[in-house]
């Protein structure tokens, strides 16, 4: 679930402005994109039975340039779709009512070998959401996870395949993704929310939906 | 929203929604497992103390993929045969610790009375009208515009209401709770609405709706977007509101003739059940215009969709607990 608000956010430029700090600019995403589609392709050898599935909203985004990025090793193209995890949210009582965003799947799950693609990786718990929904949608050979960013502070038993930068956060910290196609700009920062003295990492994480991009 | 008594009570970015979910939710029926765990632990009740089939098991359907534990209370075979008072009969299905009251009474104003009784109690579960007497019907107009919507976006995907369009609600409309519904809920998309009835069936006040009235069918068809026909009821027919059914079906009916009045992408509705050779003949219910089988399939995602956004997230007034009204 990526719902950052990307209402008129100041342009950083590069070093810390107003307790934002630039982790990736545009060219290292796009290398660690173009990285990850290798070592997708490596580890599946080759295209053969992949489905990218992206977790809107930016992880949509991500999915496809992904296959963009395989279909220029491969030749050929990978099939994209889009799946919402809202309704499999481990915290729908604890919000008020969640916008459910597009699922599409291209191609029958059945025997399929799944790629799941976020932009950030926090709790799990949005990963374990998406598990369960890939649960209700069929049988796949295998479930992988790749994200742009991982910063840590898991609540689950759950690890990403695929990782385009290891970010170690504290957990107060805010990790924005801002993707061209949505936000018009391509760049990974680090907010310093507020304060940091929410604890250690599950204790007190900031609630509320816009903070919901951090969750994945 | 906290509960769905009247289509007035949304407006049109809340309606435009509940049809985009409704889209969503309508994927659910082609998958392998028809189930979201959205509504785990929730509990819904379907009260119903007129016969229903498509409205109450569609929203039986709809509970039960969104993971809702429902059951279906009728009047007939319940407490409500032996002289129990609607007050008596809610207070008693809310005391069991259920989240939403889905009820259809033949009084109109029923769930607004139901509200009020939760309301002075403080029971805080929702309550959503499934149709009371001649007043209002909400979730059937809303599947009405689901069905419309996607019937529109099949030749320009880009529509999202209904701005631009003239639609006809065509018969009984004094006695109808889907047109007082529909002509508030088109109008908050925009449409322009055109009734169509004899002067008998026309109710009071008519002219401070938000629509247009017409006595002459033939002159209305060759310029809307689509037409939805009202059932003719029964006990109407000897009420003295119109001579003799033929003479309905000659000045009101959607005949085959009539059919050749409509343009080419204008859809037809009914809300069922049909009385062919009546208020439509068979041609036009079976005709390619038809969207009537459409509108029985969107039933249940457009309930899913308005479940989900009554009771998907948390309990507005009191934070969740397990007090209050369990």
């Amino acid at each position: 679930m990526s719902d950052t608000p990307s209402t008129g956010a100041p342009a950083n430029d590069s070093a810390t402005a107003g307790g934002s700090r630039l982790v990736l600019d545009a060219d290292q995403i796009a290398r660690a994109c173009a990285r990850m589609a290798h070592q997708i392709l490596e580890s599946n050898r080759g295209a053969h039975g992949l489905v990218l599935l992206g977790i809107p909203t930016r992880g949509v985004v991500l999915a496809h340039r992904l296959a963009s990025a395989m279909a220029e090793v491969e030749g050929s193209a990978v099939p994209v779709g889009s799946l919402d995890v809202t309704m499999y949210r481990d915290d729908l009582r604890r919000h008020p009512t969640r916008e459910v965003g597009r699922t599409h799947v291209p191609v029958e799950v059945d025997g399929a070998v799944v790629v799941l693609v976020d932009d950030v990786l926090y709790s799990g718990r949005t990963v374990r959401a998406a598990l369960d929904a890939i649960g209700d949608l069929g049988r796949p050979r295998a479930v992988r996870l790749a994200v742009l960013v991982d910063r840590g502070h898991r609540d689950l038993p759950i690890r990403a395949d695929h990782v385009g930068k290891n970010l170690p956060t504290r957990a107060g910290e805010r990790v924005r993704v801002r993707l061209a196609e949505v936000d018009g700009v391509n760049e990974v920062s680090i907010d310093l929310e507020a304060t940091d003295e929410s604890g250690p990492a599950g204790s007190a994480r900031p609630a509320g939906p816009s903070d919901t991009e951090d969750e994945a | 929203m906290r509960h769905l008594l009247s289509a007035a009570d949304l407006d049109q970015a809340e309606v435009v929604g509940i049809l985009d979910l409704a889209e969503e939710m309508s994927l659910v029926q082609s998958r392998p497992v028809k189930k979201l765990p959205a509504l785990r632990g929730r509990t819904v009740v379907n009260l119903f103390f007129e016969d229903s089939t498509r409205t109450r098991s569609s929203f039986e359907l709809a509970g039960k993929w969104l993971s809702a534990d429902v059951i279906n209370i009728s009047a007939k075979g319940s407490s409500v045969s032996k002289g129990e008072s609607l007050r008596d009969t809610v207070l008693t299905v809310a005391a069991m610790g259920v989240d939403a009251l889905v009820i259809r009474h033949a009084a109109s104003g029923a769930p607004w009375q139901v509200r009020r009784f939760f309301a002075d109690l403080g029971i805080d579960a929702h309550v959503l009208n499934a149709g009371d007497g001649t007043h209002e019907h909400p979730t059937q107009a809303l599947l009405d515009s689901f069905t419309l919507r996607r019937h529109f976006r099949a030749t320009d995907p880009s529509v999202t209401d209904f701005s631009g369009r003239t639609i006809a609600i065509v018969g009984d409309i004094t006695h109808s709770r889907v047109a007082r519904s529909n002509v508030l809920l088109l109008q908050t998309l925009g449409a322009e609405v055109v009734l169509v009835a004899p002067p008998t069936l026309l109710p009071a006040g008519v002219s401070t709706w938000p629509a247009t009235v017409s006595t002459d069918l033939d002159e209305v068809l060759p310029r809307v977007d689509a037409v939805m026909m009202l059932r003719v009821q029964r006990e109407r027919m000897s009420g003295g509101y119109f001579p003799t059914p033929r003479e309905y079906t000659i000045g009101y009916g959607l005949t085959r003739r009539r059919l050749d009045l409509l343009t080419g992408g204008a859809a037809i509705c009914h809300p069922g059940p049909m009385n062919r050779g009546l208020e439509i003949s068979a041609d036009a219910a079976d005709s390619a215009h038809s969207l009537i089988l459409d509108q029985v399939a969107a039933g249940v995602a457009v309930r899913m969709s308005v479940l989900y956004q009554l009771l998907g997230g948390a309990d507005d007034t009191p934070p969740p607990s397990l007090g209050g009204h369990s």
